[in-house]
């Protein structure tokens, strides 16, 4: 059944306002998510500074294959692998040569 | 034996002959259009893993004798009608206030054979028709196309997409949802430009759904609005967002000044994985309690999502990524480039249908943009307004077309994280004008 132009216009100006206004509470939630889980880490925060101070690393050599003990802070595994494969590659030496303390994202 | 008869009956069996009869050139038109989709699809790699199932579907239906879909069969479904499978015919027709079914009686009488042919006509019409129907009397698209007229592909594919989809950007950047929205515009106006071109409201819904960008959600807004059009509006959808970057630099280019595409965003700020993992669940919660009609978009791009970010998951994440979004893709391709029969399909409203959906894709393109342009004028320009392109659907064409307009003013200049945020609102946007127009017309 064709609709009447008037009822076409409506509906469209209506769909489009229902887009904007569900997008915009959804912004709204979605920001406030974000506060809430900011807020929670700021109140966590004290516990994990303590490690920023990179632990004293063991000293003396790294097993073969391995490129010993590192801490991470804000940096996922595979992210981290990367790098070390990237620095590796730089220096022309293998892994298993070098030893990484830490890797940290500089924000 | 007589063996010119038999040599005859195979020359009139052939789909050759079929060429000849009623419309038969109709058929070669469309396996010509075959050919060129799959010289896009497979030389100019246009959307290739979905454009060239559909233009092989396109040819396997368009080949005269081959039976492997069956219009009618799915017109008598729809319309619940009768249906006739010795002759492949529905009984219905077609009248000004609408459609009419045929008695049983009716039909027989209209029949031009013998009395034993109409007895056996008479025993094998079919008067409801189940999916267990279609699965016994029908070809292998038949079979396949199940799959999109039960809405399972589009939601499987959702899944996949969610999957695959990394929302950082928009969890970091809640304003994108701002573009997102307003890249909706093409959807609106192609729907209203639809209309006034002497389309039905679902069948204008359906169309307009086109400008948002996104194949799947195309595809589910027009198997339950307006069937009969599925096959040009998969076409058209895929098409275009094959074409995205022809369509929206010389648009972005025009739109925005070079001050304005120089502009340099902030990085956005990291984003934990418990953000991650709860945005799924709080997304799906409330948008499906806003609009309810969303929930299969939105739900399973959800789920998929959720599978992604749980770190508990990953063998169904990569299963919903790889192996199952490949399956769906193989048959959702096929089984819509079916649906192209001949006979609907070269039609002025086919060309019509072309014709709304570039104008779908443009005005999309502009409101992002357009609202990219606020943004940048609110924010004392720090927003980049070409991000705001990015806020159609097409995903990650769309981000990458902000980029690359980006780099060319400044090389220097990366935009593709930024555009992301946008990109993946206009994911969650089209599926919400769908679920709009769905609840309007379905």
């Amino acid at each position: 059944m064709k609709m009447p132009i008037s009822d076409a216009a409506i509906a469209a100006l209506l769909g489009y306002g229902v887009v904007f206004v569900g997008l915009v509470l959804l912004m709204a939630v979605i920001t406030l998510m974000g506060k809430v889980m900011t807020a929670k880490k700021g109140e966590t925060a004290p516990a994990p500074a303590a490690p920023a101070v990179p632990a004293p690393a063991k000293e003396g050599p790294a097993a073969p294959g391995s490129a010993g003990d590192i801490k991470l802070y804000d940096v996922g595994d595979r992210e981290a692998a990367m790098l070390m494969a990237i620095v590796a590659d730089k220096l022309g030496k293998p892994l298993n040569e070098l030893r990484f303390k830490s890797i940290k994202e500089v924000k | 034996m007589d063996i010119l008869g038999t040599l005859s009956g195979l020359v009139m069996d052939s789909g050759f002959a079929g060429f000849f009869a009623d419309g038969g050139w109709k058929n070669l038109i469309m396996i010509a259009l075959a050919f060129v989709l799959l010289y896009f699809g497979i030389v100019k790699k246009f959307e290739p893993l979905l454009l060239v199932g559909i233009a092989f579907g396109v040819l396997l239906t368009n080949i005269p004798g081959g039976g492997l879909y069956h219009m009618p069969m799915w017109d008598a479904y729809v319309n619940e009608s009768a249906y006739d499978p010795v002759n492949d015919v529905a009984l219905y027709e077609t009248v000004d206030d609408g459609i009419r079914q045929i008695p049983i009686e009716e039909y027989l009488a209209r029949l031009t054979c013998t009395a034993e042919e109409k007895a056996e006509v008479e025993e094998k019409i079919i008067e409801h028709l189940s999916f267990t129907d279609i699965i016994h009397h029908g070809g292998l698209l038949d079979i396949l196309y199940i799959g999109v007229k039960a809405g399972l592909y589009p939601c499987l594919i959702f899944i996949g997409i969610g999957a695959m989809t990394d929302f950082g950007p928009l969890i970091a950047s809640p304003s994108s949802l701002l573009l997102g929205a307003a890249a909706q515009l093409g959807v609106f106006l192609a729907m209203f430009g639809a209309i006034l071109l002497g389309f039905t409201g679902p069948e204008s819904g359906a169309i307009g759904i086109i400008g948002g960008a996104d194949g799947p959600t195309a595809i589910l807004t027009a198997m339950m609005l307006a069937p009969h059009l599925l096959g040009p509006i998969a076409i058209a959808a895929y098409s275009y967002m094959a074409l995205i970057p022809m369509i929206q630099k010389p648009l972005m280019r025009a739109l925005t000044s070079e001050e304005e595409r120089k502009v340099k965003m902030k990085q956005a700020r990291p984003v934990s994985k418990a953000e991650k993992i709860i945005f799924p669940i709080l997304v799906a919660t409330f948008v499906i309690l806003l609009i309810p009609s969303t929930a299969p978009l939105i739900g399973c791009l959800m789920f998929g999502n959720l599978l992604r970010e749980t770190g508990v998951t990953d063998r169904l994440s990569d299963t919903a990524q790889n192996a199952l979004m490949n399956i769906v893709t193989l048959f959702l391709g096929i089984s819509v480039g079916a649906t192209t029969v001949a006979s609907r399909f070269l039609s002025w409203e086919t060309i019509k249908i072309v014709i709304l959906g570039v104008v779908a894709f443009c005005f999309s393109t502009i409101g992002g943009l357009l609202v990219g342009k606020l943004m940048y004028k609110l924010s004392g320009g720090k927003i980049n307004p070409l991000i705001g392109s990015a806020g159609v659907s097409a995903v990650p064409m769309a981000a990458r077309v902000s980029q690359d307009v980006g780099r060319e003013t400044d090389p220097n200049n990366f935009l593709l994280m930024h555009a992301m945020g946008p990109n993946v609102a206009g994911v969650i946007g089209s599926a919400i004008a769908a679920g709009f127009l769905i609840q309007l017309f379905g």
